[in-house]
This record gives C-alpha cells, structure tokens and sequence, in this order.
C-alpha cells in the first residue's frame, strides 16, 4: 500500500461558486480548530501548563494556600545538600544501568532465539507479554513475598539447590538489584515483542549471502541483524532510559527506600518532598526540574544519533 | 514499506516465497506446517536446520526456551493462585507445598470484603470507560484537524504534543498535582474527581500521533468528493473515515483502558479518597493489614479483568506496540 504524501497548499483548481478563497481558508480553519479546541484545552492544562510550572516553582516557596514567594536557589540548595541526594542519582543510575543490561541486551537476545523457533511461537509471545498486562502493583506483591526472607519462594528455592540464602530487600548489597529484577521482569516483554517484529522485517535473502560469503550464526547476527535493527535498538535504548529513570513504585512499595537510603531513587525523593516531608513543592520541583533536563539530554543524544543515523 | 508486523505470522502464508535451496526429492515432513520453506529465512538457513546436528540443537533449544519461559513467566502466576488457596499454617510453611492440601475458595470472598474490591473495581472501570469515551473523542477530532484539515499552526501544535512524549508524566508530577487542585483560569478543585484521570488521559501524544498517522494514510480523493458536495468535516469523519479507521480506534482504546488500569502513581495522588481508588491504589493501602493469602487473592481478582482483555485482544496489541516503535 503506498501512502500518498499530503501537499500542504489545496488544489487551485477552479470549483464550482469557489467563495472567494480567503474565505474559503478562514472557514477551513475555523473548522479544524472547533476539532482542535477540546484536544487543545487537555495539553494546554495538563501537559503543557505543568512543564512551565515546574520551572517556576523551582524557584517559588509555596504551601498551595497563601501566594508563592521567590526565593531564587533556595530550593536547589536544599535538595543538592540533602545527604539522600548524592544516593538517589547514584541509585537511579546504577538501576538504569542494571536494567538496561536485563532489559534491554536480554530482550534482543531472546527475541533472536524466538524468530528462529518454528514451533510455539504464538505460547511464547503470549506468556512473555503476560506480565507486561497485569498491574504493576500484582508484580510488586506478588514479588515482596517471593522475596520473604524466611519461607519466600526465592530462598526456598535457593536452599533447595543447596547455596545460601539471601536478605534481598533487607540489605544494602542486594536490595537495588531485587527491584531492578522485578522491573525487568514486568516490562520484559514489550521489549521483545517490538524487537521480534524488527526482526522479522528484515529481508531473508540478506542472511543468504552472507551465508554464501561463509558467515557462521555468530558473524550473521553481528553484520546483518543488528546492523538492520539499529535504528529500533537506537530508539528502545532511549525509551528503556527514559522508563528506568521515573522508577518509582517498587521502591514505593518494597523498601520504602530503605534500607539506609539503598534503594532510594530521583522520582521516590522527588515524591517524599511533595507527599511525605509536609509539602516542600519547591525542593520537589527543583528536583523533577533536574531529571526534566537529564532526559531532555539523554533526547537529545538520541535524535542527534538517530539523525546521523539516518 | 509494506507493514507486514501487525499481522506477526504474516510469514507464513507466502508459499510462492521459495528460498532458493532446492528441496531434495525425499520430503520428510510429517509437519508441514512448521517446516514449510514458506516460513521467511532468518537467521539459520532451512538446510542447516535439517542436518543431523541442526535437528537436535533445535529441539533441545526449543524445548530449553519452553521449559525456561514457563518457569520465569508463568510459574509465579501459578504460585499466585495457588498462594492464595493455602491456610495461614501451610503458606509460611518450610520447605513449602506445590499444591494446596485443601485448597479453601473461600479465601477469595474474604479478599473481595477485606480489600473491598467491589467499590475499586467499580471504580476502576468507571474511570477506564470514561477515559475511553473522553480520550477517544478529544483524540480523534484533534487527528482528524491536524491531518485533513491542516490549519495554520497545525505544524507547530502537533511538535508541541510530540514534545510531550520525550517528558514521562512522573518527572512533572507535582506540579501536575497543584494544576490539579486549582486548574488555571477556571479555577476547578479536581482532587477525588474522575476529570483528574480523564483530562490527563487525552494529552496523550501517543494516541495523537497513531491516529493522525493512520488517518494520513487515507487518501484525499476519498474526502474530496463530499467536499465539493459541501458535506460539512463533521460529517466526512463520521460517515467516512471512521468507518474505515476501525482497527486503529480499537488498538488506541485498548491501551487507554489497559492504562488506566495499570496506573499507580497518579491515582494515588489525586483520588486519595478510599471510596474513590482504582485497584492497583485500594490493593496497595490495605496490603498492610491483611494475612499474606488474602493478599495473593486479592492480586489474583485484580488481575483477572487484565488478563481477560489480553486474551481477546492480543493482536491489536502486538499491532499497537509495532505500530508505535516504527516511529524512527
């Protein structure tokens, strides 16, 4: 199907009783912006109205009720010397890291192995994308207990092998990678369902010749599948980025942040200003200001790539 | 580009497509189906995947990835379930059971009481369908102008609803919550009202960009016609082009429902009235205070609605998320 490209000027050929052009035009675009008003009012307030808001506050002092002071960096300074501030970006980071390293290089691999499976295909991509459909809070449950020091299946299973068993959420060490396994394995699947249909749009005689330039399995991947793929890879680095960095619920509801701040991440703390702390919007602000930059860089990054790309 | 993704076994139905590996005059294939040359060529060629060795590694890595995916993905769900039907002694049990002794259904209308699941749920689809009905409408007019109708600005407004993609609702979570409590110019108080989730809902750019991409692809000529009879464009996107836009409405309603039922972090901010929850919030605070069974049950119920419309709707699904990371 060829999709025909939309000229951005009308037809000038004459019609019947044209009412004048201009004319014609002003009714046209009254028209579309009686379609546009509604869609209008929703970005105007709730998208776009907030992005400029939170720069504002970032720089206000207010408690919702009386008007809202200026109080220039104020707010900056509060959350760059809050001790949990060095900690939440170190953990934000490392967990992108980490996930990226689950959920993103993991997806890829196995949704190579499953376009090669002639059998079970439509098994597979159902339980895969299972998870991805139930709430995030059943997988946070359901995972709290799993991870249940005493008769969590996790430990259970462990002692069953005959290796030690683990504090997952209750220690430093291992509680930031117990949440970054239970993101990985609720978003899992969407990852690989988009990488399986890249795949399988890439042309089967490509892999022929390499096959007959004598290109093993390994050599085959390296210089045709991810070559063909790079652009999705590209653009699912950014969104896996973009995902790990508004982490919230798991925290939220498995550590709290704890334990000693391990587990705390930007979006947990920008929360416990606004929410927990007795309504600091400012400091919270500045905060989610600073993540807004973050990932308008990381944006950034990505178009120039995908540009060059291009 | 021919967008073959949206059908995922599209593959399969080109016999035409011959790789150009002559077949052997002996055919061995009882199962036709599977080992048709039809089947696009990927990445091991059909004559490694019959040799001696090729047969073996493929069935045990078939057989590997079943064992595999069925533990990591399934077997915690069945561990769900069955959690829930155990007795407080048998779940905090060491080394614990596979299955329940006695499994006792009674668990679930306790959880149902406990959690109060009926006022969430109810809740919970209200909101899901309101979201639809308003998200829906706002969405396919604002499409409908920016792609047939192509006013002045058209251009800059639709960057500006793209923009909104790069921006995750979470980094600009509070002061979304204070525009909330007294939205600007009209001065509404939204907390605990269905209009804090169905407003947000349709500033969704995502669903702007789906269906103006599809309705893009619906040729000119096809309005044109009424135009000059002086069919008004309400008319034309009524009569005409929603009747043809119908797989991309389902895909676009699909995941606005499946979104307002996953959400957490925005209902638990604006509908901090327990009468007024969704599921995932009215689970989440009372998980505190109730036995580790009755929370298994709990979860089991939430997940039920969820699991339902996957099972139903799985291809417009998978078309949905293809569709979207086609983007670059």
């Amino acid at each position: 199907m060829e999709t025909l490209t939309v000229e951005p000027q009308r037809r000038t050929a004459p019609r019947r009783r044209p009412p004048s052009k201009r004319g014609r035009a002003a009714r046209r675009n009254l028209s579309a912006y009686g379609f546009l008003c509604a869609a209008l009012f929703c970005f105007a307030m709730f998208a776009w109205w907030p992005i400029v808001k939170e720069v504002l506050l970032s720089f206000q002092s207010t408690n919702l009720v009386d008007p809202p002071t200026w109080v220039g960096l104020d707010n900056f300074r509060t959350v760059v010397h809050d001790p949990a501030f060095g900690q939440a970006w170190r953990n934000t980071l490392v967990f992108t890291l980490l996930a990226l390293v689950c959920g993103y290089i993991i997806p890829f691999a196995v949704a190579i192995v499953l376009n090669e499976l002639r059998h079970a295909r439509a098994y597979l991509r159902f339980v895969v994308y299972l998870p991805v459909m139930l709430p995030p809070i059943v997988a946070v449950l359901l995972f709290r207990w799993f991870y249940d020091p005493g008769p969590g299946l996790f430990n259970q299973i462990l002692d069953f092998v005959g290796l030690p068993t683990l504090s997952w959420l209750d220690s430093t060490s291992t509680a930031l990678i117990s949440l970054v396994i239970v993101s990985t394995w609720m978003n899992l699947g969407s990852g690989v369902l988009i990488y399986l249909a890249a795949l399988q749009n890439i042309p089967g005689d490509l892999y022929e010749a390499a096959e007959l330039d004598g290109a093993g399995i390994f050599k085959r991947i390296w210089h045709v599948t991810i070559p063909q793929t790079r652009l999705i890879l590209l653009l699912m680095l950014m969104l896996q980025i973009v995902a790990t960095m508004q982490v919230f619920i798991e925290p939220y509801m498995l550590t709290g942040g704890g334990p000693e701040n391990a587990t705390v991440t930007v979006a947990y703390l920008m929360y416990q200003y606004a929410f927990v702390y007795g309504g600091n919007y400012g400091a919270g602000s500045a905060l989610g200001l600073m993540l807004m930059v973050a990932l308008l860089a990381v944006a950034a990054v990505q178009l120039r790539l995908t540009r060059e790309e291009k | 580009m021919v967008n073959t993704t949206a059908r995922p076994d599209a593959a399969e139905q080109t016999p035409g497509e011959k790789t150009t590996v002559r077949r052997t005059g002996r055919t061995t294939s009882r199962r036709r189906g599977a080992w048709a040359e039809g089947h696009t060529r990927t990445i091991v060629s059909p004559l490694e995947l019959k040799s001696r060795w090729g047969r073996k590694i493929y069935w045990t890595l078939l057989v590997f990835v079943l064992l595999v995916f069925t533990l990591v993905f399934v077997f915690p769900l069945y561990w769900m379930v069955t959690g829930a039907m155990k007795s407080g002694e048998e779940i905090a049990q060491m080394p614990p059971t596979l299955f329940p002794k006695h499994p006792d259904f009674g668990v679930f209308a306790d959880a149902w009481k406990l959690f109060d699941i009926g006022t969430l749920l109810k809740n919970t689809l209200y909101y899901a369908v309101g979201a639809w009905l308003f998200a829906l409408a706002v969405d396919v007019c604002a499409a409908y102008a920016l792609s047939k109708l192509r006013p002045m600005f058209g251009n800059i407004i639709l960057a500006g609803m793209f923009a909104t993609l790069m921006i995750p609702p979470i980094v600009v979570m509070i002061p979304a919550y204070i525009t909330v409590t007294d939205v600007p110019i009209f001065g509404w108080h939204l907390l605990n009202s269905p209009w804090a989730i169905w407003f947000p809902v349709a500033a969704n750019g995502f669903n702007i960009f789906l269906l103006k991409r599809f309705f893009d692809s619906i040729p000119n000529e096809l309005l044109e016609a009424a135009e000059i009879d002086g069919v008004p464009p309400w008319r034309i996107l009524v009569s005409i082009i929603l009747p043809i836009s119908r797989p991309i409405l389902g895909v676009v309603s699909i995941f606005t429902v499946v979104a307002i039922f996953k959400d957490f972090v925005w209902p638990l901010l604006v509908l901090p009235d327990s009468e007024k929850m969704t599921i995932s919030v009215g689970l989440s605070q009372t998980a505190g205070a109730v036995t580790q069974n009755q929370i298994m049950a709990g979860l089991v119920i939430a997940s039920i609605p969820m699991i339902i419309v996957f099972f139903f709707f799985q291809r417009s699904i998978m078309a949905g998320l293809t569709a979207g990371s086609l983007k670059g």
